[in-house]
């Protein structure tokens, strides 16, 4: 659905979703990195389980949602990736511990 | 403006053929909050014509801002009547909640499968004791099988409490439920019922001529062959206008909300309960304070933290929400429902816990209001006379 621009030279970031390897550039959003990724990022709402991707990408929506380094409920669109990061997409409500 | 107020103008008019009339509304009730929701609700379920005046969104509501258990443990120490009348209540609420799904389409979420109250440290659990000892011993008081649990007990049924839990009290009868979708759901019901709700219209006198009941509105006069005040704390104001007596004390609490986790938390607790869409609400501060526009957060501070030494794991949740509301509440926090001796016809109607007996106040304040009359050997205890003119001290009413 999204593809880089060319003239992106920034540098690669590698970040970890599902445990799965994913290449992000530096400066990237977790909800930009996880849009141009490819993989299936649709998070489930709490309450009626619909399925949702980020929207607003500016910190007012909340359907940007995640899981990153076990912190449940953080907001992707908000939050800078990092060299190793651990994303989980989050199905459902923040779960105990999380 | 509605067709059932007659405004100034024709206001004249109308009366000179008020003698030879049937009241527009067999009752009038003031106040649709979720008490007067209860009882309009109850009587329209009746076939009675009902009218349901009321203000407007910036109302003070104890029906938005409360914690929405349907609690019996600890209530009624000093009155046992008060245990026997609870104990109905949440007996009763399955009926209603199974008689609003029905009618609406709305589930209320009641989930009554017991309460907990937590202690922490020993000092608490002894206090706790002592206070379940003294209810036990209560002459009168209905039995509601509250007991002291050790905090490995307690763990049993909530595995996440934390190390400083001491123990806890439990009650089996109690339980929560969705209160603003419960308020929703009578409101919704009334207009199944044919029930007639007009906001805006806070009542300013009410007087009693021809045999019917005149209520002054700033957007017109309504007329009724009986009133029911049910106006929380401005019961107080409006009770001397048709000989009744309702003496208020109203306290100010704060609520604390975080966003939703996964259940973990199966009873709802005094001060922590996690609703049926996952946010947890802390609660239960008790104030003089009666401006619910502004909060205190050093009590909000001392809310959280209790919370969070009860389950550690809150400490991870982030907070969405708090407000502030003011409580209804009696001068002796023990609920009033008395019909008026000079003005028959009228009744007043008011309580602290609207959550917990919306059951009664749908089922049987409303039946007896429909008859006319209050039952002395199902309410009599509950009338304002017991205050004498003077105020009593106040008790664990809620």
């Amino acid at each position: 659905m999204f593809r880089r621009s060319e003239q992106d030279k920034r540098p690669q970031v590698q970040i970890f979703v599902d445990g799965a390897a994913v290449a992000a550039r530096q400066g990237d959003t977790v909800s930009a990195a996880l849009l141009a990724s490819g993989v299936d990022a649709r998070r489930s709402t709490a309450v009626s389980g619909a399925l949702r991707l980020p929207y607003c990408m500016m910190g007012v929506c909340f359907d940007c949602l995640v899981t990153i380094d076990g912190i449940g409920n953080r907001q992707g669109c908000l939050v800078p990736v990092a060299e190793g990061m651990r994303i989980e997409i989050q199905k459902g409500k923040r779960e105990i511990g999380k | 403006m509605s067709k059932a107020f007659s405004s100034e103008v024709d206001a004249g008019s109308r009366r000179d053929n008020a003698s030879k009339q049937k009241s527009e509304y067999d009752v009038a009730v003031v106040g649709g909050g979720l008490l007067g929701s209860a009882i309009a609700w109850g009587l329209g379920r009746l076939g009675k014509k009902v009218a349901v005046l009321d203000e407007g969104d910036i109302a003070k509501r104890a029906s938005r801002a409360n914690f929405a258990l349907v609690w019996v443990q600890s209530k009624g120490l000093g009155m046992p009547a008060y245990t026997v009348w609870t104990v109905q209540a949440s007996q009763a609420w399955s009926r209603l909640a199974s008689e609003l799904k029905q009618q609406t389409g709305l589930d209320v979420s009641l989930q009554q499968n017991g309460g907990f109250h937590l202690t922490l440290g020993e000092d608490e659990l002894g206090q706790r004791t002592e206070l379940v000892k003294r209810m036990h011993n209560q002459v009168g008081a209905a039995d509601y099988k509250m007991e002291m649990l050790s905090a490995s007990e307690v763990k049993k049924s909530l595995p996440l409490i934390g190390p400083e839990v001491s123990g806890g009290s439990y009650c089996p009868l109690d339980g929560h439920v969705n209160s603003l979708r419960t308020f929703r759901a009578f409101h919704t019901g009334f207009r199944a019922f044919g029930i007639d709700y007009f906001p805006e219209r806070p009542v300013s006198a009410i007087s009693k001529s021809g045999g019917e009941f005149r209520l002054t509105t700033p957007n017109g006069e309504l007329r009724a062959a009986k009133v029911v005040l049910a106006a929380g704390n401005a019961n107080q104001t409006l009770a001397p206008m048709v000989g009744l007596y309702a003496p208020m004390g109203p306290t100010r609490g704060q609520i604390v909300v975080t966003e939703r986790t996964m259940p973990f938390l199966p009873h709802p607790l005094t001060t922590i309960r996690q609703t049926d869409e996952g946010t947890v609400m802390i609660g239960d501060s008790k104030e003089d304070e009666l401006d619910d526009r502004a909060l205190k957060h050093s009590v909000s501070a001392v809310m959280t933290d209790r919370a969070q030494r009860m389950f550690p794991h809150l400490s991870r949740l982030n907070v969405i929400r708090s407000w502030a509301g003011i409580r209804v509440m009696p001068q002796d926090g023990f609920p009033i429902y008395d019909q008026s001796e000079t003005h028959p016809g009228a009744f007043v109607a008011c309580c602290h816990s609207g959550v917990t007996l919306a059951s009664n106040h749908a089922f049987e304040i409303a039946r007896m209001v429909a008859q006319g009359a209050l039952e002395p050997e199902l309410v009599g205890a509950f009338s304002a006379s017991r205050f004498g003119g003077a105020g009593a001290a106040n008790h664990s009413g809620y």
